[in-house]
């Protein structure tokens, strides 16, 4: 098994008595590529900042290797980061940027040079030594950036949205590159962002946060088939989320029927948010279905049809290949592994509802409209 | 079409330019070329001004000591001063400013009043019981008066360039290793090279050409440039070898800028004159 190499302890992070960070708890193995996860403002950059030590916590501790590093400034730590815009100096050229940790670590010329080639081969940038920065594209200088960091071979390697600013295209290329990379070199990622599909790709393990506060820890298959709450449901993926009641181990009821599922360990009659997502939902014949409703919008989506269907005045989103017209009668039938149990919590009846789904949908695309950024 | 209207906006500007700096330039010339007294073409005051290659030396070292100074005392506070709450900048960005709004004359006038052998130094010192000091007609007084005049002009252009290095590259340095004086060598003081050149130029160019100040302060044998060219307009009535002596430190006024934006083209920016 890995080692554990950080662990953050009950930090809090306070900003003009404003609570940022309310008592991380979180520990980072070696050779691991995790990732923060989190609407923007959900203190992901904060938490960057306190282990890369530009930042002390209000309280908490941060362990490196089990001793306190608090009190350690950035430049004794092993440890580099990739920052959110890059910040490559300007007044260097490509070379000096990369090679700007190994000299002021005074290491002989020779190595220095061998090591900016080497690193210059990985991120594919050979010949761009003697570039300036400003006449680079945003791809190369985010490569660049990510040279500077790992040309130092640390033991951590911090990363702030590093593929925010690209486009589409060169995101997906990056995204493969940099897992390469990690994997490569062996080096434990620390990764921020705030796109769900980026970090469920490269991840070995998903910190999904929100407001201050992680609200789960896990795989990217078990966050994305087992979320924790209706806010971890709803950021990971599109979800129906419906109120339910546990009746008993493996059986639920909601929209007055019962349903067998795979869930277990709640209270007797215990309220519940039952997760169902959209993609896992056939149809059937009316007559066949558990539940019959009626269409009232399809949107082609390229890969897949997104259908809304009003069950009882509950709009459901379904995503099919089965095209409906907008007005058809359609039943469904739910399987137990369709279904997922949440128990209760802040977030419940905030997200996971599609009835207003032409609001949701604008959302939708003006989403898909900052990342084309 | 379009180049008739940026013809016609730019109009006054040339119009001003040229009576008031091409044609002046022009006068300055042809008095430079031409004998005080026949009034002929000569290269006669052009040959005559290796005689007053020792005062052009002179006032070279002296901006060029200033200068020096200036940076020394000016680059810390544009640096603390950048480095403050906007409000406190703003307050600061005042302060320094406010000794250019009173009259450059009075300026140094108080200081002789400091200074002299009588000043308010020497007396206060006399109170205390200790010696009389000869402060004033010293090279250090004309030096102390080129920099509290010009000090100005260094501290603003650096605190401009200063206030805009990102703090993020100040932690990227860090977080590549560097110690706070390390972060300071390797990249706030190369960000900060377009602040030095400009703040160096802005003080040499005024005080290689300064007079009162050396007329006030200095005693008469540091005679600066500056004086002697006042003195043939004034007083020597050879205005001819004054035009040449002007046009000589004009020639070294644009090749001292010159240089410092040939630097400034290999940094960052170039020189903000
Ligand atoms: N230096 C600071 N002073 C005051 N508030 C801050 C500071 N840094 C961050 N914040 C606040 O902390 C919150 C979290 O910020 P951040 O960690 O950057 O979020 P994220 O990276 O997840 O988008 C934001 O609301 C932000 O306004
Ligand atoms: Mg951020």
């Amino acid at each position: 098994m890995s080692k554990e190499l950080i662990r953050l302890q009950d930090l809090v992070m306070e900003f003009n008595g404003e609570r940022i960070l309310d008592g991380i708890n979180l520990y980072f193995n070696d050779h691991e590529f995790l990732t923060l996860l989190g609407p923007s403002g959900c203190g992901k950059t904060t938490t960057l900042r306190i282990i890369g030590g530009f930042l002390t916590p209000t309280s908490g501790r941060v362990l490196f290797d089990g001793k306190c590093i608090n009190d350690v400034p950035p430049y004794e730590r092993q440890i580099n980061t990739v920052f959110q815009r890059y910040a490559l100096f300007p007044h260097l050229d490509v070379y000096d940027n990369i090679a700007f940790g190994l000299k002021v670590a005074k290491l002989p010329k020779a190595e220095v040079h061998e090591r900016v080639h080497q690193i210059l081969e990985v991120v594919g940038l050979q010949g761009f030594e003697h570039r300036k920065i400003d006449s680079l594209s945003g791809g190369q200088q985010q490569r660049v950036a990510i040279a500077r960091a790992l040309v130092n071979r640390p033991k951590v390697l911090l990363l702030d949205e590093p593929l925010a600013a690209l486009d589409l295209r060169l995101r997906k290329d990056m995204q493969n590159e940099l897992k390469r990379i990690q994997q490569a070199m062996g080096i434990t990622f620390i990764y921020v962002t705030h796109d769900q599909e980026e970090a469920l790709s490269m991840s070995d393990t998903v910190v999904v946060m929100d407001k201050g506060r992680i609200q789960q820890i896990g795989k990217p298959e078990d966050i994305y088939n087992e979320p924790k709450n209706a806010f971890v449901a709803d950021f990971i993926g599109e979800s129906n989320i419906l109120d339910g009641v546990m009746l008993a181990d493996y059986k639920v009821k909601f929209f007055g029927r019962t349903f067998k599922c795979l869930d277990a360990g709640f209270e007797p009659n215990e309220p519940v948010d039952v997760v169902i997502r959209p993609e896992d939902i056939d149809f059937v014949a009316p007559e066949e279905g558990h539940l019959v409703g009626t269409v009232t919008a399809v949107t082609f989506k390229g890969l897949n049809y997104d259908i809304i269907v009003d069950f009882k005045g509950f709009k459901w989103l379904i995503q099919t290949t089965d095209f409906q017209p907008v007005g058809a009668s359609v039943g469904i039938r739910l399987n137990p592994e369709d279904i997922h149990i949440m128990h209760k919590s802040e977030y419940s009846g905030m997200f996971g509802d599609y009835s207003s789904y032409s609001a949701e949908y604008d959302e939708l695309t003006e989403d898909a409209g900052d990342e084309e950024e | 079409m379009k180049k008739n209207k940026s013809l016609l906006l730019s109009g006054p500007y040339i119009a001003w330019m040229v009576i008031f700096t091409l044609i002046p330039l022009c006068v300055v010339l042809f008095y430079a070329l031409t004998d005080v007294d026949t009034g002929a073409f000569s290269f006669g005051n052009i040959e005559n001004l290796v005689l007053y290659l020792p005062a052009f030396w002179r006032s070279i070292l002296y901006s060029v000591v200033s200068a020096l100074i200036c940076l020394v005392i000016g680059y810390p506070v544009a640096y603390y001063m950048a480095h403050c709450r906007p409000t406190a900048q703003r307050f600061l960005y005042m302060l320094v400013m406010l000794p250019m709004c009173m009259s450059f004359l009075l300026r140094t006038l108080a200081w002789v009043g400091l200074l002299q052998d009588t000043g308010i130094i020497n007396n206060f010192l006399e109170m205390l019981g200790l010696p009389r000091l000869s402060l004033i007609r010293t090279p250090g007084a004309v030096i102390l008066g080129m920099v509290y005049n010009y000090l100005p002009y260094m501290i603003l252009p650096l605190y401009a360039i200063i206030v805009k290095i990102d703090n993020r590259l100040i932690e990227a340095a860090e977080d590549l290793g560097c110690n706070s004086i390390q972060v300071f060598a390797r990249v706030v003081l190369p960000l900060s090279m377009p602040g030095i050149l400009s703040g160096v130029t802005m003080v040499f160019v005024p005080a290689v050409s300064t007079f009162y100040i050396s007329n006030k302060l200095g005693s008469t044998d540091i005679v600066l440039i500056g004086d002697i060219i006042e003195r043939q307009f004034k007083q020597g009535d050879n205005a001819n070898m004054g035009a040449a002596l002007s046009l000589l430190l004009m020639v070294l006024v644009f090749v001292c800028t010159g240089i410092m934006n040939r630097f400034g083209s290999d940094e960052e920016g170039g020189v903000l004159v």
